[in-house]
């Protein structure tokens, strides 16, 4: 690619977090791929899953903040890693597109909240503006054989009306991204199932059954990692894989990673730089079989 | 001129909401009224002769009823007037129930309003005057448009009732969708034993003719004379020399041919014979898959050929045929699954449609009658079965009920269980519909005696799990989620209009539905009859419907085409336009505006005019309404006639305000 392309970086409270891994990764990827990224200043958090249940306003001034401080930096797309973000981003604007209930959040915010900011994923503009073939060219580590399951979580498609980007029940962005890093993508028929979310706090049997599920037909698909693009569904899969484990009476060692990190290893970015030592169930025996750089094409 | 009015009750209808007695005391102190009352039902048969005598006793000369609307009995008050022994175009209608009581409960205001509608219909009669209509021949021929069952039977009893058909198909064979059925519901008997003979009919009979690979190109004329262009397509096989052998076929190398009539499940050659029962039996080459036609090289089937029928030049051709009536039979198209992008259809080998699932249950089909699993060819033991696939379902545009899935679906458990006895059916439904006769008895055998399991709800997803698939969905009566394990699924998909059914329409100029379905004339009384005169409907393409109702139809459309023809000659309407020909200047603004091409340039003394072909002229009005001389005068609805009407209602103030 000849040209940087800029957008405004919303990198949410989990990549600060619990999901540093995904927010490094997904840094090294953008600029490997010339995709410039400039943090809105002073971003504060989406509101997540609390404030959208009890008030939408409340919610969607948090958003209005956010993309108002993209239109001062003078940003005109604001693109963030984590579903859940980029779920309250858009509903904010999608709501707002309402007169009456725009003026109910101008009066929560200092400035009126601006109208003309797009917001996407990190997936969405990976896939739309760089695109596979350009990726492929790129490739100098090829995920060679190696099976992956592509899960994109119940939030990264839908409600379509909203989103606006892939398929709502079969999305395959991702599966594009990754058969262009030379791997296998396994037909996986629970791409956008929920995996329990935040359950697993309240009711951990939610998600030992749900995750479990995906994991389950990973494994029947003989998938030997599953790839993912949400921090809470990476979560759920790979911290509480033991827990699932026990619930269930399965034994899984099944690496789950971030589309990014592997994106990363790919492009031949150094391991260290993609976090895989935050990951919980080990990576190495996966992460071996992929093949060094070739000299040739490095 | 004295004039007669009945105000009608219509029961409680408009005397619950409206002072009938009222309105009828208003009306007579109307100019010209010589006499009013008010009637408990004027359409009923002391209603109307109440209105005879009283056109006898006080020597009336026309008459105003106010009721229900003219589309119910417009036609029944002129038949009374005219035994009464007036012209029936001295009678006007006020309509007081759709247009009064029935939209607001007001009683003084409704009463107002019944008795100005009133004075308006007595100020049009005044203006009103004798028409008498022409009489014209009718074409006794018949066309039918397509082969399917509804088509066929139409066809038939046409034929039967000693008319000549022209039965035009688009498809290279009659049969439509039943033929490509394995058994039918409930009786579980065989499809093309019952179609077969029916198609060899009409073959055989010497009234019909039928055109196969062809298509309504365009339609005019009017009821008792249509002129309709067929375009037949071109087949690239002389079907006056092919003999349906079949050496072509055997012998074309294209083998991989989309199979249409096998629901894409099995290929066919590029060269070929629907099926075996086909009519007519010809061959004909699919342009796209033929070597010949797409590389210039091969001809097997020329060479092949016993009688030299194959023409790789042919081109496509119009016909011209005329007939008195029309058939439409067009039927309808299999709702595109693929719109559920959750069942996987189109992505998931093993998830196919019912109507696949039919060519793999008939013996005569591409897998030779055994269900095999497309992804590996071994035979399932759990096929899951999805109905309302397209059916009522607003997500996808069709909150509609399909009708027919229910008891096909169930026929093909019963199927199921009977080519391998130790399968298992489900099916996941949301009602069971089945209300004809002896169709509930059949879902319950099917539950009862073939053990089909019949779960209630709808399916979330199906995908794959290694060799097999997952359905999950709701299972309502237990209030669970569930998860059955098929190695086939069974999408039942609904019906929508066929393809192109609109375009159709708009050259018979009959109405359709939003989901282009033909409109019928009324929905309860006539059924078969369009609103436009002389065009019939039978079968799908008024609405989905299974097999007895289609054929039903067509029975009932060819009934009314015979009653139709059953008369020599028929009346036209006289309520078309009317040039002056003094005023006319000939500007051609009429002939621009009117949408049937009704009117004609003609050469008066060496001057442009415009000229009403009679039998053409609908009676929209449009050309009065455009014509800048007032020369064109809609007969019935003449500017003074409308003009009447308007002042009665708000009467010139003009010259008050000259006092
Ligand atoms: S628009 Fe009127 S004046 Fe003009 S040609 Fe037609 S009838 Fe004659
Ligand atoms: S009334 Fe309508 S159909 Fe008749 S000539 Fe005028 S425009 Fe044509």
């Amino acid at each position: 690619m000849s040209e940087a392309r800029t957008y405004g970086y919303y990198p949410g409270c989990s990549g600060m977090g619990t999901s540093m891994e995904y927010e490094r990764s997904t840094r090294a990827v953008c600029e490997a791929l010339g995709i410039k990224l400039v943090e809105l200043e002073d971003w504060s958090c989406c509101g997540s899953t609390p404030a959208h249940t009890v008030d939408h306003v409340l919610s969607a001034a948090l958003s209005g903040r956010n993309l108002s401080i993209a239109e001062s930096m003078g940003l005109d797309t604001v693109i963030t890693p984590c579903p859940s973000c980029l779920t309250n981003l858009k509903t904010a604007t999608h709501r707002m597109e309402n007169p009456e209930f725009r003026s109910k959040v101008d009066k929560l915010l200092d400035k009126p909240a601006p109208g003309g900011v797009a917001v996407k994923s990190v997936l969405q503009v990976i896939f739309e503006d760089v695109g596979p073939d350009a990726i492929r060219e790129k490739v100098v580590r090829p995920l060679d054989g190696l099976a992956l399951a592509p899960y994109y979580g119940c939030l990264m498609n839908r409600p379509p009306e909203v989103m606006q980007f892939d398929d709502p029940e079969n999305p395959t962005s991702m599966d594009e991204i990754l058969k262009a890093l030379g791997a296998d993508v396994v037909p996986y028929g629970l791409k956008v199932e929920c995996c329990g979310a935040s359950h697993g706090i309240a009711q951990k049997d939610v998600v030992t059954t749900l995750s479990g599920r995906l994991l389950d037909l990973a494994y029947a698909e003989h998938a030997v990692a599953m790839v993912t693009a949400c921090p809470l569904c990476q979560m759920n899969l790979d911290l509480r894989q033991g827990q699932i484990n026990s619930a269930n009476k399965t034994n899984y060692k099944m690496p789950i990673f971030y589309y990014t990190q592997l994106l990363g290893i790919a492009l031949g970015l150094p391991e260290k730089e993609l976090g895989f030592d935050k990951l919980a169930v080990n990576p190495a025996p996966v992460l071996k079989a992929i093949q060094e750089p070739s000299h040739a094409a490095s | 001129m004295k004039i007669g009015v009945f105000v009608c009750h219509c029961g409680s209808n408009i005397a619950g909401t409206v002072d009938t007695e009222k309105v009828a005391a208003a009306a007579r102190k109307l100019p010209g009224v010589a006499f009013a009352t008010d009637t408990m039902y004027a359409c009923s048969e002391p209603g109307q002769e109440g209105i005879v005598e009283a056109v006898k006793e006080h020597g009336l000369d026309g008459v105003v009823v106010a009721s229900c609307t003219p589309r119910m009995h417009e036609a029944t008050f002129r038949r009374t007037v005219e035994r009464a022994g007036l012209n029936r175009y001295m009678f006007e209608m006020a309509n007081i129930r759709e247009h009064v009581s029935w939209i607001g409960k007001d009683m003084d205001a409704n009463t107002n309003k019944a008795a100005e509608l009133v004075a308006m219909a007595v100020a049009k009669l005044r203006e009103d005057r004798l028409l008498f209509p022409k009489k014209f021949d009718i074409n006794k021929r018949v066309m039918v448009l397509g082969g399917g069952v509804a088509g066929i039977q139409a066809a038939l009893d046409c034929a039967d009732g000693g008319l000549d058909v022209v039965l035009v198909e688009k498809t290279t064979t009659i049969g439509g969708k039943m033929a490509k059925l394995d058994k039918t519901f409930p009786t579980v008997d065989c499809s093309s034993c019952i179609l077969g003979p029916k198609m060899v009919d009409i073959a055989q009979h010497p009234n019909i003719t039928l055109y196969a690979a062809s298509e309504v190109d365009d339609v005019s004329g009017y009821v008792g004379n249509f002129k309709v262009a067929i375009r037949k397509k071109q087949t690239y096989v002389d079907w006056d020399l092919c003999t349906g052998c079949g050496q072509c076929m055997e012998k074309c190398p294209s083998k991989k041919t989309p199979d249409a009539f096998n629901e894409f499940i099995g290929p066919t050659t590029a060269i070929n014979i629907p099926f075996p029962q086909a009519i007519p039996k010809k061959a004909s080459i699919n342009a796209e898959a033929c070597i010949m036609l797409t590389k210039g090289k091969c001809g097997a089937c020329a060479k092949v050929c016993p009688v030299e029928a194959i023409r790789f030049d042919q081109q496509e051709e119009i016909v011209h045929e005329e007939v008195g009536a029309i058939v439409a039979a067009t039927g309808y198209d299999l709702f595109d699954h693929s719109k559920y992008p959750e069942y996987g259809g189109g992505r998931i080998p093993d998830v196919i449609t019912s109507m696949q699932y039919e060519r793999m249950l008939s013996a005569s089909g591409p897998t030779g009658g055994h269900i095999k699993r497309p992804s590996n060819g071994e035979e399932p033991k759990n096929v899951v079965f999805i109905q309302c696939v397209g059916s009522r379902d607003k997500s996808v545009d069709r909150p509609y009920c399909s009708g027919f899935c229910c008891m096909y679906t169930a026929k093909q458990t019963i199927l199921t269980k009977d080519h391998i006895p130790d399968s298992q059916s489900y099916v996941f439904y949301m009602d069971i519909r089945s209300p004809g006769k002896n169709y509930d008895e059949f879902t319950r055998r099917a539950m009862e005696q073939y053990g089909a399991r019949y779960i209630r709800g709808r399916v979330a997803q199906v995908y794959e799990k290694g060799d097999t698939l997952i359905v999950r969905g709701a299972d309502t009566l237990t209030g669970t989620s569930i998860e059955v394990e098929a190695d086939l699924v069974v999408l039942a998909v609904g019906a929508e209009s066929a393809k192109g059914a609109a375009q159709l329409a708009e050259k018979l100029r009959i109405s359709y539905d939003t989901y282009g379905f033909y409109m019928e004339s009324h929905p309860k009384l006539k059924p078969v009859e369009t609103n436009t005169a002389g065009v019939f409907l039978a079968g799908c393409c008024q609405g989905p419907k299974d097999i007895p109702s289609s054929v039903g139809q067509g029975s009932a459309a060819a009934a009314k085409v015979l009653a139709m023809f059953s008369k020599d000659q028929l009346e036209s309407d006289p309520q078309i336009s009317q040039v002056d020909i003094k005023r006319c200047i000939g500007c051609g603004k009429c002939m621009s505006t009117c949408p049937f091409g009704a009117i004609k340039e003609i050469d008066f003394r060496g001057q442009k005019k415009a000229e009403v072909i009679e039998t053409v002229c609908q009676g929209c009005g449009l050309c009065t309404a455009t014509c800048p001389q007032g020369a064109i005068q809609l007969q019935h609805f003449t500017d003074n006639q409308i003009l009447a009407e308007v002042t009665s209602l708000c009467p010139p103030l003009l010259e008050k305000s000259f006092e």
